[in-house]
């Protein structure tokens, strides 16, 4: 059981890995690259010329050579120079591909968990719902709260977010369960509440705006990561699905 | 210390109380594994991990920087 468990997490979570990342290189780097340039604008204490920006076009964001940042560590990081950084091109190209194949074995391991836990038997259409609810979850009830940022936004503690992240995650997954799940109505309505709570309690913010990041550049990434999400997590599904009926 | 499941649906023998029990204990195992795999890529500090999964963890809308 375990192993079978393992195994179409793992398969999943390694696909639709390579999936995302494909589609993550081609369309989401070049706007985190793009913003890296106000960003390191902001540690220069200059403003990019608007002049030399690329066109305004979706094709066009592959930056000249000399707009690209010298240093990834430096502008990665804020106050920490010198941590070792993937350098620019292939290299951090390849770490991007194995970071989104770790992130889908996490969430593909996850999934594959919470359908093992309901004893439901699952196909790839059954999969792909699983999957939009891994999105509901991951992605969508944390984004009301923290919209996908870009390097260079402003933004409150991380520590904070990152805690307001976890608990809107937990309190996702519980709130979802319940209504899917429980039989009684007050167990429902229990589901509904955690499912608004932690907007209830609202997501930690900077007390002012003021990022580096232009607002049209910050809208193209949001919608370009909740999309890409999607797409994640509906391959995710369906692929553990597939596998899942395949297996048992 | 917890109750046994007594619902007949999911656990009318032994045999079945069994089947129950390997089923949560796989699940359990595969979703720790997924969250500690999760944490490491998504959420950990340490400059080197954020470093290497920086662009994933944007993308991903993981609280970052």
């Amino acid at each position: 059981m375990l192993r079978r468990v393992l195994v179409t997490g793992l398969s999943a979570g390694l696909l639709a890995g390579l999936f995302v990342a494909a589609i993550q290189i081609a369309w989401i780097t070049p706007i985190i690259l793009e913003a890296e340039i106000y960003e390191s604008a902001e540690a220069r204490t200059e403003a990019p010329d608007p002049a030399s920006r690329p066109g305004t076009s979706g094709a066009s964001f592959v930056l000249p050579a000399a707009e690209r940042l010298e240093g990834p560590a430096a502008e990665r990081l804020e106050g920490n120079e010198g941590a070792w950084a993937p350098e620019d091109g292939l290299e951090r190209t390849l770490f991007t591909v194995l970071a989104n194949v770790l992130t889908g074995v996490g969430f593909g391991l996850i999934l594959v968990a919470a359908v093992t836990l309901s004893g439901r038997h699952v196909d790839p259409g059954r999969g792909v719902l699983w999957g939009l609810a891994g999105f509901a979850v991951f992605t969508l009830a944390p984004a009301l709260g923290l919209p996908p940022e870009l390097p260079g936004m402003a933004a409150a503690d991380l520590g904070a977010r990152q805690t307001w992240w976890i608990g809107t995650v937990i309190s996702t997954t519980g709130g979802l369960a319940l209504i899917v799940f429980a039989r009684h109505r007050l167990l429902k309505g229990l589901g509904v509440a955690l499912l608004l709570a932690p907007h209830a309690v609202g997501a930690p913010h900077p007390g002012q705006f003021g990022g580096k990041v232009p607002g049209e550049l910050a809208a193209e990434f949001a919608v370009a990561s909740l999309f890409t999400a999607a797409l994640f997590w509906t391959a995710l599904g369906g692929i553990a699905g597939y596998f899942h009926r395949k297996i048992s | 210390m917890m109750e046994p499941n007594r619902n007949p649906a999911i656990s009318g023998s032994e045999g079945g109380l069994v089947a129950v029990q390997r089923r949560v204990g796989a699940a359990v195992v595969a979703a720790l594994i997924g969250v500690f795999v999760l944490f490491g890529v998504g959420l950990a500090q340490p400059d080197t991990l954020h470093n290497a999964a920086h662009d994933a963890r944007h993308a991903f809308a993981f609280p970052c920087h």
